[in-house]
């Protein structure tokens, strides 16, 4: 049976699964990206906002307002590609966020804590007010980049499968690990770590600490670009040290040794063109990385942000390279056969098709017009808040 | 408790919590709008403040919608696996349209207006601001036609080879008679709960300041934010009613277990005497009801049981039960009938029936409380503070948040016992327990719950705090150079 008779026997077009599977990683892409950023500027609040006599409120205003009218829309990127997952492969949708609670619920309250950080410090004057929002926005953004690169990484190992009967009469896919547990969930979250899936979750925060770096460096003038060109050179080759590490052994380790198991698939895995191709962008990744300190050492900060962005970029693909096939699971569940009916699969390929490209326009504006200034402690104004508190 | 009603008391504390933001951000973010509008047009500096006042409150809530609302997405696949395995080839496809369209819309320009008074010219500016309520008026689309269709499945088949619903027809999902009546009600409630913020804010700050000895250009403005808030107040209010009769008789056609249970028919009625109770067993004006909902009966809950035992679920056409208008529907009429000793299809009477009439009842007093204010502030009357002004203004805006609150928990509890209406029983819908176990849905519940309560609280104390400080001293602004301060900036 070829792919595409396989797709047709269970549930549809082979070319719409394939498309989706791409935007749905376009998706991811963007959010690493973008969000990645403001995750690492909102990790290195604390660290960067510091003056000649220690704790400096004016610089920290500075590093939150680069991200300040982006990190709502960065956010929706995620919600984005969980709505794409949902609507175009609801069997992956299903199984995964179920099996993953813990860890996603993990995420949720990060992503919570931040948000509301970001929006409500600036609204009281009090310095123990503005201290505890500047941690907690730091941890709530230390949190969900950790996970999700754990998580990432037990994909690319493969999730495995059970299949479990319900009291209706019906067999459902779910993840294993969940069962092994015997209903602890914290059993099932420790089980989601092994050496690989830590330096994962390492690289996620590395990776997105030096992003953060570089485009507050971008972003801003005087003391806090210096200072944050200096926390770049040292986290840029940090993230490229494991990240190398982390392609070396994702590759090694783990391209093609799954089970496959799913019918009409078996010679992905042995096909030499996704073989090659991890390879590759994985190398430019790490070349990327070495790259963006060289810039910033250059003092380049545009140069060595784009170069953190195409490294973001080229893991992630990497990892969906790693993962396609199966969907980051190990065996049962496959992209064929979790996926929306062709009908939905046909409609939303004509939403997307109008609609991506207009959000990516007035993303782009409001990057590159409106905001494309740089910030400096002198553009921030006096508060405008009562002192009665 | 049993899994399920842990799993449901999860949803309804997060959407309940979520929804006390949501309809200010879709109302007042164009009210916001309008008034920067007027100012743009006018130039009178009154609305500029006015603008600059509620749009700060609008965003402190607005940050609280946002976050609270991510919970909303996820939640489905995390508590409620089986549910979108089995509906996501169709309810999917709005919530990533959702996404897509309305978030990245309302964020991104949000975001733009917060930052960009002295970045935008005036007009690109305002224009910014409309393009982030389109955002809100378009989320509000796709999530309330998403939840018409767990109430009643239109554009949907069984495939039974994947044993789940699948889209047949995107149009009959949107010209789904609930979807057509319920997004309008939800529309015209979100304005009566921003015109009752407005009216209620405005009308604390002007009988406030006004005893301070406040200059007549603050009090002007105060008056203006009163005139606003309750004239919208009022029509929405009305708007509302009218919506929500509409709704309630597609409910009699496609729901009439939930309409017998928030009117406790108990008894079987003769036609066209179906009477009103106030309170459970007193009833008056006989027929009012067969009036209200055009039907000429409505079927009581021994009989709703007794053709649900006999035939499976069916639908109300008036005079008696035919069998549904959809394929999905039908397609699971035997299956249900298969169950049907397992399974009473009337949700609970007193939830329903309560919670109906409170959402009435709550929602008329705030438009009574519009009145009143607009009454006791016309021409230049300005009411001498007392601590019933206080309570009016304190109790407006609370009302239609607790009239709001009432309606999701009509609508959702009286979709039970089922998560798709007529379809898949809400037991089935949920995650099995030994891959989300009890302990996980307890430990996040509590969890939500208490990082919901803190937010709760510093909210309330920021909006206090701004909502005292009254309106800035704003005046147009100026293009500023490059290291002179923004004019706003967190």
């Amino acid at each position: 049976m070829t792919i595409f008779e396989a797709a047709a026997a269970t549930h549809g077009n082979f070319v719409l699964q394939v498309v989706w599977v791409i935007l749905v990683a376009v998706l991811w892409i963007g959010f690493f990206v973008l969000e990645g950023f403001d995750f690492g500027v909102a990790m290195l609040v604390p660290f960067l906002g510091k003056g000649d006599k220690g704790h400096d409120d004016q610089a920290r205003r500075v590093v939150i307002n680069t991200i300040g009218p982006h990190w709502d829309a960065n956010e929706v990127w995620l919600l984005t590609a969980g709505g794409a997952m949902f609507a175009a492969f609801p069997g992956w949708y299903a199984t995964l966020f179920s099996g993953l609670y813990l860890p996603l619920f993990l995420v949720l309250l990060g992503l919570i804590v931040r948000g509301v950080a970001f929006e409500y410090r600036s609204k009281r004057e009090a310095a123990t007010w503005r201290r505890s929002w500047d941690w907690a926005m730091a941890i709530a953004s230390f949190i969900p980049p950790l996970v999700l690169g754990v998580g990432f990484a037990n994909f690319i190992q493969g999730v495995p499968i059970v299949k479990v009967p319900t009291d209706f009469g019906t067999e459902i896919p779910v993840v294993a690990a969940t069962i092994v547990a015997e209903g602890n969930p914290i059993m099932a979250l420790l089980l989601l770590f092994t050496p690989f899936t830590i330096v994962g979750g390492l690289l996620f925060v590395s990776l997105f600490l030096a992003h953060g770096a570089f485009f507050i460096a971008l972003k801003t003038k005087g003391a806090v670009h210096e200072r944050s060109q200096q926390y770049g050179n040292i986290l840029s080759i940090v993230a490229a040290v494991i990240a190398l590490a982390f392609v070396v052994w994702a590759n090694l380790g783990f391209f093609g040794k799954l089970d496959a198991k799913w019918a009409g698939l078996e010679n992905y895995n042995v096909q030499i063109i996704p073989a090659i191709l991890v390879w590759i962008v994985g190398a430019v990744a790490v070349v990327a990385l070495a790259l963006a300190w060289f810039m910033n050492s250059k003092k380049r900060d545009g140069w060595a942000f784009i170069s953190t962005t195409l490294a973001i970029a080229m893991l992630t693909v990497m990892m969906f390279l790693h993962f396609v096939p199966g969907l980051g699971f190990a065996n049962e569940i496959n992209l064929t056969n979790v996926s929306s009916s062709e009908h939905t699969l046909t409609l939303m390929t004509i939403a997307a098709g109008c609609l991506v490209p207009v959000v990516l326009a007035y993303t782009a504006w409001a990057y590159f017009f409106v905001f494309r200034r740089r910030l400096n402690t002198t553009n921030i104004p006096a508060l405008t808040v009562n002192t009665q508190d | 408790m049993s899994p399920d009603t842990i799993a449901r008391w999860q949803f309804g504390i997060t959407t309940v919590y979520h929804f006390l933001f949501v309809p200010l951000t879709i109302a007042l973010s164009v009210l916001t709008a309008v008034l920067q509008s007027l100012w743009n047009k006018t130039g009178n500096d009154a609305y500029l403040r006015l603008t600059k006042f509620f749009g700060r409150l609008f965003l402190i809530n607005f940050a609280m919608g946002v976050v609270t609302g991510i919970v909303q997405e996820f939640q489905f696949g995390m508590n409620w696996s089986e549910y979108s395995r089995f509906v996501g080839d169709i309810f999917g496809a709005p919530l990533a349209l959702e996404a897509l369209i309305a978030f990245f819309l309302e964020s991104t320009f949000i975001g733009m207006w917060i930052f960009g008074w002295d970045r935008l010219s005036k007009k690109v500016h305002l224009v910014v601001i409309w393009l982030a309520a389109a955002g809100t008026f378009i989320s509000s689309i796709f999530i309330i036609a998403a939840n018409a269709w767990m109430q009643n499945p239109t554009g949907a088949v069984y495939n039974a080879a994947n044993g789940r619903a699948e889209l047949d027809s995107l149009l009959a999902v949107i010209l789904n008679p609930v979807f057509l009546t319920q997004w309008p009600h939800t529309i015209a409630a979100s304005f009566v709960t921003a015109g009752a913020f407005i009216a209620g804010v405005a009308a604390y700050l002007l009988i406030k300041k006004n005893k301070e000895g406040a200059k007549d250009a603050d009090l002007e403005a105060y008056r203006k934010g009163v005139k606003l808030g309750a004239w919208v107040l009022i029509v929405a209010g009305v708007c509302t009613i009218v919506t929500g009769d509409l709704l309630g008789k597609q409910m009699v056609t496609h729901q009439p277990a939930k309409m017998a249970a928030a009117e406790n028919i108990q008894d079987p009625q003769e036609a066209g005497q179906t009477g009103f109770q106030i309170i459970p067993g007193v009833e008056v004006f006989p027929g009012l009801v067969n009036w209200l909902y055009g039907s000429e009966k409505v079927p009581s809950i021994p009989e709703i049981r007794d053709n649900f035992t006999a035939k499976g679920y069916q639908i109300w056409d008036g005079t008696a039960f035919v069998d549904p208008d959809n394929a999905l529907q039908t397609a699971f009429a035997s299956e249900l009938a298969a169950i049907k000793a397992d399974i009473d299809p009337i949700p609970s009477v007193g939830a329903n029936f309560w919670s109906f009439r409170l959402m009435i009842g709550i929602g008329c007093l705030a438009m009574l409380g519009g009145i009143l204010l607009l009454a006791v502030t016309r021409g230049k009357k300005i009411p001498k503070p007392s601590a019933l002004w206080t309570a009016v203004c304190v109790a407006l805006p609370l009302l239609p948040l607790l009239a709001n609150t009432f309606g999701w928990i009509f609508t959702e509890m009286g979709r039970q016992p089922y998560i798709v209406n007529g379809v898949m029983p809400t037991l089935q819908g949920l995650s099995p327990i030994n891959v989300v176990p009890v302990a996980s849905v307890w430990f996040s519940l509590i969890v939500y719950t208490l990082v919901y309560g803190i937010l709760a609280v510093i909210e309330v104390g920021l909006l206090l705090k701004y909502i005292k400080m009254g309106l800035p001293d704003e005046t147009a602004v100026s293009v500023k150079d490059e290291a002179e301060p923004l004019s706003f900036a967190y």
